[in-house]
């Protein structure tokens, strides 16, 4: 009697448990089957690269191929480079006045968000075609636009009696030339985020604040602004990544390749990814481009913590 | 309560603004159809001519059919692989339980917040020792895994709801039919989503179609383009139809589905 419940009892949970085990074990195995081709190839493609980027850091490469280890040289060497210092400085000024492109968005993005206005769907597009536009034919557009001698804004300046300069060929506008391309290419994206930053923005607080007779001038600042501020952060963090990383548009518009050496304001658009692909494919000295892209990662890192520190001073979260 | 106000100042800012977004297109198509000399006349004509000439020039001064056909099979491969890839390990990452998977998943969102200059060189390593440089498989492999991609459909499938899995596992289905089933189908705006990313980015991008291929025939249409631009740099109405040419099937493919580009994009927003 006693043998048959033990037998009962176990035959109840054992082979129960062991089934369940048997599912477990099967639910991790489908989990790293599912997992595996996209695990392996960014390991292979993009985790293990980057670790053998730093090691080509601290590299130098000969003529024929094959590196030796050089350790700090590379960075020592950066840190002395002048041309490394104007690539730096564009970088930054370019990705500083850039940032003049979330208070223009986020206008637009209130313009757009007044209830019942009509032809939404028309002005969205029409700013997110910019967005959608490959940039290497942005680029190529621009630079006819900012041509010296038969540009369009050169000719609409001639028409209220102003000489224009030769935009991106001359030092003292070229980079500025270049913010203007940027803020107008992302106008539509960061737009786009506020607009559905807006759209979370509760409706009772404008009419609570109408009640009191705030315009929405003062409904703008007052309630719009603050309650996007966490929105704003996260557009300037992306902003500033995609900024610190240009590199399409002053290909084209310097004059890609060789071209741009030519160019008297290649010193003032050469940006820190241009001298990374000049280093790491035209003058196959890959050590110091690996050097170079280090360098970026540390900027990328440092610009983005910093924001993170900064934004208790002027994000609010509701 | 007050009628509300014609909000003529309002669309009055919009269409200036509108107006500054659409002049560098339309003075693109105007310049495209027009001779070199009357591109190049001071003061310029504001009207087209009847040059369409020029984009057939296009295909004189570059392996345009070529690029054309080049960038339409990557971004395809790329967009294809990516959805069914990316969805795969999102679904593992969201609902299955296996060791490791929170260290493995921080792995992946690792090489999110890495810039691709890192992995430039040791990409271009890889490709030049399988003898791949100069193939459509170099431009096409390395954008098949995608950590971002990953991230995006997690975050989608997690807001799925569980009921009808639950009932596919109670009527016997196992993880892949799970996965193919009833994932798949309820995820679709996800997968469009990313399939629209994955497009755009594949078609525009530059950086990488220069460094893994220089022979003509082998490039996509932005690196074609960028190389036309240090060569004849001024037939500025040629470059104006090639630019156009070679930008307007993804803005037409953007007008037909926006609203999956605006979600997606907006979605992308996580990157950061």
């Amino acid at each position: 009697m006693t043998i048959t419940t033990t037998r009962a009892g176990a035959a109840h949970t054992a082979p129960a448990r062991r089934a369940a085990r048997r599912g477990r074990v099967a639910e991790a195995l489908w989990g790293f089957a599912f997992i595996a081709p996209t695990g392996l190839g960014l390991a292979v493609f993009y985790l293990w690269p980057v670790l053998q980027t730093a090691y080509f850091s601290m590299t130098e490469w000969g003529v024929f191929g094959g590196h030796t280890w050089t350790g700090a040289e590379n960075y020592a060497r950066l840190l002395a480079d002048p041309e490394v210092g104007r690539a730096l400085v564009n970088t930054l000024t370019y990705t500083a006045l850039g940032l003049a492109g979330i208070p223009l968005a986020i206008v637009f993005a209130a313009l757009l968000n007044r209830k019942g206005l009509r032809g939404v769907g028309v002005y969205r597009t029409l700013f997110f075609l910019p967005v959608v536009t490959m940039p290497v034919a942005v680029a190529m557009v621009w630079r006819w636009l900012y041509n010296g001698d038969y540009g369009l804004i050169n000719h609409l300046l001639s028409l209220v009696g102003i000489d224009g300069p030769n935009w991106i060929a001359d030092p003292a506008t070229a980079l500025y030339a270049l913010v203007v391309v940027g803020v107008w290419s992302s106008l539509g994206y960061n737009m786009i985020i506020f607009l559905a930053g807006m759209q979370a923005i509760p409706a009772e607080y404008y009419e609570a604040a109408a009640i009191d007779g705030a315009g929405p001038v003062r409904q703008f600042f007052r309630i719009t602004v603050p309650l996007l501020s966490p929105t704003a952060f996260f557009v300037s963090v992306v902003s500033v990544i995609g900024s610190l990383q240009l590199f399409d548009l002053v290909y084209v518009m310097a004059g890609a390749g060789g071209a741009a050496r030519a160019n008297p304001a290649y010193p003032r658009m050469q940006t820190v990814v241009q001298l990374f692909y000049d280093r790491a494919f035209v003058t196959n000295d890959r050590g110091y481009a690996a050097a170079i892209a280090m360098m970026l990662l540390v900027l990328i890192v440092a610009l983005t913590a910093a924001q993170f520190r900064l934004q208790r001073r002027w994000v609010h979260y509701a | 309560m007050r009628r509300p106000r014609p909000r003529v100042g309002v669309h009055a800012v919009l269409i200036a603004a509108s107006l500054a977004m659409v002049t560098p297109f339309a003075w693109q198509f105007i310049t495209s159809l027009k001779t070199l000399s009357s591109a190049t006349a001071v003061p310029p004509s504001l009207l087209p001519e009847g040059r369409w000439e020029n984009y057939g020039r296009i295909f004189e001064l570059l392996p345009f059919a070529d690029q054309f056909l080049n960038t339409v099979l990557v971004a395809a491969a790329r967009t294809a692989g990516q959805v069914l890839l990316c969805s795969m390990a999102a679904y593992a990452f969201a609902r299955l339980r296996f060791p490791g998977r929170n260290l493995i998943f921080g792995l992946f969102l690792s090489v999110l917040m890495v810039p691709p200059q890192l992995f430039i060189i040791p990409q271009y390593q890889i490709m030049s020792s399988l003898g791949w440089l100069n193939t459509l498989q170099a431009l096409i492999v390395p954008g098949l895994f995608s950590a971002f991609g990953v991230f995006l459909l997690r975050q989608f499938f997690l807001g799925l709801p569980r009921e009808l899995e639950e009932a596919a596992r109670l009527d016997g289905a196992g993880p892949l039919r799970i996965y193919w089933s009833v994932m798949l189908p309820l995820a679709r705006p996800g997968l469009v989503a990313l399939a629209v990313l994955v497009l755009l980015w594949s078609w525009n991008d530059l950086f990488w179609p220069l460094v893994a291929n220089t022979d003509p025939e082998r490039l996509t249409l932005a690196a074609g383009l960028a190389s036309l631009q240090g060569q004849f740099q001024t037939d500025y109405p040629v470059l104006m139809a090639g630019s156009l040419l070679a930008s307007l099937p993804v803005i037409a493919v953007f007008v037909l589905l926006q609203r999956q580009f605006i979600q997606g994009i907006a979605h992308s927003g996580i990157k950061g």
